[in-house]
């Protein structure tokens, strides 16, 4: 078997799928090596399907802004998938004056980014999606949001990577990377080594305990969220939603059913199974919270829940990066839960990055060498 | 470890294709079976590609017949593959009911 390949990934969610995909395209030899049973097994898979630009840190804004108008319009007919992508806007909703202060601030610097973002009035909100009840009293709108389909996405960046010459290997948990004359040139697993000129290390919150074998830190700790599907409904609105309170978020599927996120927010202090379950308080939680802000959905049937773990980063924004200690390491972690939706233009960037080429958006504000201790 | 890349042959073409498996989502044995040649090689990917298990009935019906035909189409026991996670609740459940959990008293 062939242990060399000119770029090795480890991961294969998303992020490691599309860079997987977008270096094949560019005649790289790739190898994924991802320590689960299955492809995207992570928050891949476990994500609301948010393909947002509001309400997103300055600093990673440019990434989604990139992806939603030069890569989402065209993904899938590119990865022959459907993705299920929707541009159909993002309602943040308020039901106090506070939540519309917040919703205000974030606007406010998503302006200042060149963002059309605006706050509406609760009739606004409701002649956009006339479900929502009176308890709206207004929200923040991006037109050029949407929202598509986490599983099929990632799914077919690995098929399309696959196709044209990716070599993937699962239930391949890599221990440790390795320096030789102060490059890094190693991937060690329990039974192989595997040779290469650069790693991308997208191993979300194993990449943690990976680049340390290398020295590096990277600040990030796990963090729960749970989800639920219902069966399917008739259509009823294209939007995103999200909340000022956080209490839900989520989107109705093209198939029709509605997934939602939320959380119940005890997640932090529940007991560690070291596998992502979910809790009974959790859903009902979730579901108080869609029910205030949509009455009718209160029939809808729950067919499925599920927990899954964010990798998240001191400062909730991810490190996308190159390592000065490390060469041939690049660095693509703690997506803080909100990685989906930027994932098509961080797997292009990762791409260049390997390459060598300049990048499509400036990446010096996710540096990993960003984290000071307090002054 | 699970090498994606290796020889599973060519897909072949076969007359009971057009077979619905998951009567729920609609998914058939031929997309089932192409599926795995597109690289799905677990139940939970497939599960996620195809949405095959992944409507009302949430595969209770259907689960036997996917692993089998994915293992075929992979050359090994169905032993050897993992049944997809089965997730709370049991039976589908309306909101306002799972939202009552707290009852007063």
């Amino acid at each position: 078997m062939n242990n060399h390949a000119d770029v090795i990934i480890v991961g294969g969610g998303i992020i490691g799928c599309a860079a997987a995909y977008y270096l094949t395209k560019k005649g790289c030899s790739v190898l994924v090596l991802e320590g689960s049973k299955d492809i995207g097994n992570g928050g891949s898979s476990r994500n609301g399907g948010g393909v947002r630009q509001s309400g997103r840190d300055p600093r990673e804004l440019p990434l989604a802004m990139y992806g939603i108008k030069n890569l989402w319009p065209t993904l899938s007919e590119e990865l022959e998938v459907d993705c299920e992508y929707h541009q159909d806007g993002n309602l943040r909703l308020g039901k106090t004056e506070k939540h519309l202060e917040i919703l205000q601030g974030l606007a406010d610097r998503a302006r200042a980014c060149g963002l059309d973002v605006r706050m509406i009035d609760g009739d606004e909100v409701r002649a956009i999606n006339p479900y929502l009840s009176d308890e709206v009293i207004g929200a923040s709108w991006c037109p050029t949001d949407g929202h598509a389909n986490p599983l099929t996405t990632t799914l077919g960046y690995y098929k399309m990577a696959r196709r044209l010459g990716a070599r993937f290997i699962t239930e391949e948990p890599v221990i440790a990377l390795k320096k030789i004359k102060g490059h890094l040139r190693q991937v060690i697993t329990a039974e192989n080594v595997y040779e290469c000129d650069t790693v991308i290390l997208a191993a979300g919150l194993g990449s943690r305990d990976i680049a340390a074998t290398v020295g590096i830190d990277i600040p990030m700790q796990p963090a729960m969220l749970e989800a639920l599907v219902t069966e399917a409904q008739p259509p009823m609105f294209d939007q995103m939603l999200g909340t000022a309170e956080a209490d839900f978020y989520g989107h109705q599927t093209k198939h029709g059913s509605f997934v939602f996120g939320g959380t119940s927010g005890l997640e932090g202090f529940t007991k560690d199974n070291h596998t992502p379950v979910t809790s009974s308080i959790s859903a009902p939680s979730t579901c108080r919270g869609i029910i205030k802000y949509f009455p009718i959905l209160k029939d809808a049937k729950i067919v499925r829940t599920w927990a899954g773990w964010m990798d998240l980063c001191a400062d909730k924004v991810p490190v996308i990066s190159p390592v000065s200690e490390v060469p041939g390491l690049i660095l693509a972690c703690g997506f803080s839960g909100h990685g989906f939706g930027i994932a098509p233009a961080v797997g292009t960037v990762l791409s260049q990055l390997a390459l060598h080429e300049t990048t499509a958006v400036d990446l010096h504000e996710l540096r990993y060498d960003r984290f000071r201790a307090k002054a | 470890m699970n090498d994606r890349s290796r020889d599973i042959g060519p897909f072949v073409p076969a007359p009971d294709d057009d077979m619905i498996i998951c009567r729920c989502e609609e998914v058939t044995k031929g997309e089932i079976r192409r599926a795995v040649h597109d690289g799905m090689f677990t139940i939970a990917e497939i599960r996620r590609y195809l949405r095959a298990g992944m409507g009302l009935c949430q595969g209770q019906t259907c689960s036997k017949l996917v692993k089998s035909i994915v293992a075929r189409e992979l050359n090994v026991s169905p032993a050897c593959l993992e049944p997809a996670t089965s997730r709370a609740p049991m039976r589908p459940t309306e909101m306002y009911i799972l939202a009552n959990e707290e009852r007063e008293v």
